[in-house]
């Protein structure tokens, strides 16, 4: 009954309408619209962080940076670009409008813009970081996915035991001390890869294995607890009352619903290696972000500390927003869930 | 890792000591606090007995290589790196413990703001907690070691609150589980104020996980710390490190490996003592870490000593399957003398023979644990390891079972057995669409493409009485309700046209309006199929509305097997009789108890010698407790398993009971 009155008071209404009325009741777009505000809130918080820490710096930031014996004429000339005189709000809009137009501001020490700068390390640390993260994530799946097929039911113990306990052992230590390891046994003794420094495909080697073997460790560790626990559920025995080959009710219908714990983590690991780069490439001399920020660090020059931050920090939020999607997209029902 | 409040209850402190002295007892426990008190040890002894060795510079021994005097060399000064290693333990664990002191006290801080501040201000604050959660701790050092400057209190600082927000999340986690118990709400309403209720009733109690996590966030931090001083950002020459020791080691690591090598060992081994006592305190102190592997860790213990290692089920005797008769046309299944065993000595299936033909429907009945279950699936060969299944028949529309797996048989059991599984919630995939699940048999074992399977998908999910089969066929399972979930899981059994169905309680989740039309879609679709049913239920009525026949299973054994029809005026084995008491009906008597079949289920590990229903029985002699009486035919199509099935019909104990 109710039915018939709506649609009587709704019968002018276009079927455009209602296709909206329809949208904006579909769990995806719901979930979409989240996650933008989620974006756009976390973005700001980062971008208000990455202005207000210049201002958190104790006393006269140029003058930190250039010295006490640095001109005053000088400290003035370099204050001049940076604003630091208007009122906190001015500074804070024209650091928005600068952001928004693309600008980050000049460098302190070396006059350079901040994007020239950043722009000539960045992409050594995005291929090994992206190097890193493919290794990671090949390594794991396959290990976890095949540790937990030999080892169900309680087969193969001595395997199992092997596997956790080299897990638990690899993930404990930090990719920078694994890399002095690895240099240690690989170049000082063995002699088998270049030192440090980028030079062709030898010279990754070291680095992408420091980086990527601990969360690779973990996340074997976990993907093979999960597919465990996937292959006791009421639905894998259904896949096999429908005679699938193993391979189907492994990688069809137990992994996507083992992967949601373990891409949750990837995204926590895959943050934690943009900043585990920062000191592999103090390892190993890498020519990429690392070493300059560390020492845009060291030197207090802000305005590149602040483009490294905001960078860092966007590679963050990416990441995580990369991996709501993929949880989206491998369970539907996350879709539903508020936060 | 994530810590378990489960014993939130105030603890008298001497069981609480006792709790934690347990730690010491595990292997892993003694081994980490071992290495955990040589740690400190170090940290307490060596600047005492060591800074002067250490320090003392000698530039004519610069730079050597590992020799007697020094064993792992010396740096530009000369100065001994052995003892500097030695002596650095002390300020590496100290601003490590510096470091996780500051985070964790920040962190209760933030994480307890809900409860002192009130909501809005808690809410704040717990949004900005999850942002910065968000981002990895040494990226949060870095950036407020810009704050506070380069050196050891900037990044002593630094490391502090970049551990804050984890552990402001996890007192957020604990104090909110803790705030609904009834002990708080008690002291809330006896007026105890905000900050007084954190101190002296949450705190003492979510204060063993914050323990335990501080424990790994202090080898958290020391790794840290060793990084942060590594990159010059932490302690500051002419102090020392094992991070800065690492970072002086480091450049000359061709000629003198073993500076920066010893550094980086430390480092990592005092943080594996931190790390790994504060998992043996987590393990010790019941915080769940492997919940999967537990369980099959102790059923692996037990496989071991099973040499047989096949699923797969085996002939009892060597005997040819198809030499004694030659299947008739009408059997679908036909069952003899199935055995379903495991490793630890348990048989809950014991020589079970029945046949099924087509169109026919049989139900098994009886208690959980009476074997029913794994009947159907030893029958359907779904059982796996370390089930043992042997048969001396086992034979599917002429197909014998007992034949080694093939790529055949699996395609033969695809089409031609299907399954009905009792949950529809959790026995779909979750993550795929519903017509995709049944569209895979077709597709799997019927060569058919994509589309083509789609479309026989669809067809099933119409015949199942599924409105807009289209629709549905795209939604995924969270998207059907329950009966509807259960009717597309009959479609999918019958998705390649089976020549028997097997129904494992398949209306036991169900409300009663979607059980009563579950049952009648399954006996249309048996009927359309000209298909076998196997009926699983505990409930005799709902196999009295489905079956021809029924099979009364106890503890592995058919004890009674007869038409249904006749199930109230033929029945003669108590245990069936005592199951058909046990249902109330509209005329029971409301004023007394329910009827139940007193005594508990036969332990299929413990059988006893004779009759296994005799310590329930009442009719039960000393013939019971010692011979099990073997299923007898009685020649009018029944059979029974009593030694006193003559006696059942008139005895006046068992009459009672069933009028009762």
């Amino acid at each position: 009954m109710t039915g018939s009155v709506t649609s009587l008071v709704s019968g002018p209404l276009t079927a455009g309408a209602r296709r909206l009325a329809a949208l904006t009741d579909s769990p995806w777009l719901r979930f979409a619209a989240r996650r933008l505000g989620q974006l756009l809130v976390s973005t700001l918080a980062l971008v208000t962080a990455s202005f207000l820490m210049i201002h958190l710096v104790p006393g006269d930031p140029v003058r930190a940076a250039l010295g006490t014996t640095a001109p005053q004429s000088l400290v003035n000339a370099r204050r001049a670009p940076l604003g630091l005189d208007d009122p906190l709000w001015l500074q804070y809009a024209h650091y928005l409008r600068d952001l928004l137009s693309g600008q980050l501001g000049t460098s302190i020490t070396s006059g350079l813009p901040v994007s020239q700068v950043i722009g000539a390390r960045l992409p050594a640390t995005l291929e090994l970081a992206g190097c890193a993260f493919a290794v990671a994530v090949v390594l794991s799946v396959t290990l976890g996915l095949a540790m937990a097929v030999v080892t169900r039911g309680g087969r193969h113990r001595g395997a199992e035991l092997t596997f956790t306990s080299a897990s638990v052992v690899l993930a404990a230590i930090p990719g920078f001390l694994l890399g002095v390891g690895l240099v240690y046994v690989f170049s000082v003794h063995l002699g088998w890869t270049p030192l440090a420094e980028k030079s062709g495909f030898r010279s990754f080697v070291l680095p992408v294995v420091s980086l990527a073997i601990g969360p690779a460790a973990v996340m074997a560790r976990v993907l093979r607890l999960e597919m465990l626990a996937a292959l006791q559920t009421d639905y894998v025995r259904t896949a096999r009352a429908k005679r699938l080959p193993g391979w189907r009710i492994h990688l069809v219908h137990a992994l996507p619903n083992a992967l949601t714990a373990t891409v949750t983590l990837c995204g926590l690991l895959l943050s934690g290696l943009v900043a585990g780069s920062v000191l592999v490439e103090n390892v190993f001399a890498w020519p990429g972000l690392g070493a300059v920020a560390v020492q845009s660090i060291l030197d207090k020059d802000y305005p590149v500390v602040q483009g490294i931050v905001l960078l860092y920090g966007a590679g963050v939020l990416l990441v995580n927003l990369v991996v709501d999607v993929t949880l989206a997209l491998l369970d539907p029902r996350s879709t539903i869930r508020e936060s | 890792m994530a810590a378990n409040p489960t014993d939130a209850r105030p603890a008298p402190g001497h069981q609480m000591a006792s709790r934690w002295a347990a730690v010491l007892r595990t292997p892993l426990g003694a081994a980490a606090a071992a290495l955990l008190a040589l740690v400190l040890l170090l940290a307490i002894l060596a600047p005492v007995l060591w800074t002067r060795r250490a320090n003392a510079i000698d530039v004519g021994a610069s730079l050597e290589g590992p020799s007697s005097a020094h064993w792992l060399g010396t740096n530009t000064l000369g100065q001994d790196v052995f003892y500097q290693v030695l002596v650095a333990t002390r300020l590496s664990v100290q601003l490590a413990l510096a470091a996780t002191a500051i985070g964790v006290a920040t962190g209760l801080i933030l994480g307890a703001a809900p409860l002192v501040l009130g909501a809005r201000a808690g809410r704040v604050v717990t949004a900005v907690v999850n942002l910065a959660v968000a981002f990895p701790p040494l990226l949060l050092a870095l950036f407020f070691a810009v704050i506070f400057g380069v050196g050891e209190v900037g990044a002593l600082l630094a490391m502090g609150f970049a551990t804050a927000p984890t552990f402001a999340r996890l007192t957020r986690t604990l104090v909110a589980r803790i705030a609904g118990l009834d002990y708080i709400a008690a002291a809330r309403l006896a007026g105890v104020g905000r900050i007084r209720l954190l101190t002296r009733h949450v705190l003492p109690n979510i204060g063993e996980p914050l323990i335990v996590n501080a424990t790994t966030a202090a080898g958290t931090a020391l790794l840290s710390f060793a990084g942060l001083s590594f990159l010059g950002l932490g302690v500051q020459p002419p102090d020392y490190d094992w991070g800065l020791l690492l970072a002086n080691g480091l450049d000359a690591i061709y000629t003198r490996p073993a500076a920066a090598v010893a550094p980086a060992a430390a480092v990592v081994l005092a943080g594996s003592a931190f790390n790994l006592f504060g998992e043996a305190l987590a393990l010790s102190l019941g915080v769940p870490e492997v919940p999967a592997a537990a369980g099959a860790r102790g059923r692996g213990r037990r496989r071991r000593n099973d040499v047989a290692r096949t699923a797969g089920p085996e002939r009892v005797r060597g005997d040819d399957p198809g030499r004694a008769d030659q299947p008739d046309d009408r059997e679908v299944l036909l069952v003899e003398d199935l055995w379903v065993s495991f490793p630890d000595g348990s048989t809950p299936v014991r020589g079970v023979s029945f046949a099924l033909g087509r169109g026919e429907s049989v139900g098994v009945v009886g208690e959980s644990g009476s074997g029913k279950t794994l009947t159907a699936l030893a029958v359907a060969r779904l059982l796996e390891e370390p089930a043992r299944v042997r048969a001396r028949r086992l034979r599917l529309a002429g197909q014998d079972l007992l034949a080694a797996a093939s790529r055949a048989q699996r395609h033969f059991l695809g089409t031609s057995a299907g399954m009905v599984f009792q949950d529809p919630m959790t026995a779909f995939n979750p993550v795929k669409r519903v017509g995709r699940q049944l569209a895979e048999v077709a597709a799997e074992h019927q060569g058919m493409r994509q589309r083509q399977a789609m479309a026989r998908a669809v067809q099933r999910l119409r015949e199942v009485r599924i409105p807009a089969p289209e629709r549905r066929a795209r939604q995924f399972p969270h998207e059907l309700s329950g009966g509807m979930r259960q009717r597309a899981m009959i479609g999918m059994a019958v998705m390649g046209s089976p020549a028997l169905i097997i129904a494992d309680e398949p209306t036991t989740a169900l409300d009663i309006i979607a059980q009563r039309q579950v049952l009648r879609l399954l006996k249309s679709i048996q009927a359309e199929g000209d298909a076998a049913l196997l009926f699983i239920s505990h409930d005799i009525t709902v196999v009295g509305q489905v079956c021809d026949r029924v099979l009364v299973m106890y503890a592995g054994r058919i004890v009674e097997n007869l038409p249904t029809a006749e199930l109230l005026s033929h029945a003669r084995h108590p245990y069936t009789q005592a199951l058909l008491a046990a249902v109330p009906s509209m005329a029971t008597d409301r004023t007394r108890p329910l009827a139940v079949v007193p005594g508990r289920p036969a332990d299929p590990a413990r059988l006893p010698a004779g009759c296994a229903f005799a310590p329930r029985c009442p009719l039960a002699d000393t013939r019971c407790a010692s011979l099990d009486p073997p299923l007898t035919a009685d020649g009018e199509g029944r059979q029974v398993a009593c030694w006193h099935a003559d006696r059942v019909a008139a005895d006046p104990v068992l009459a009672v009971n069933r009028d009762g």
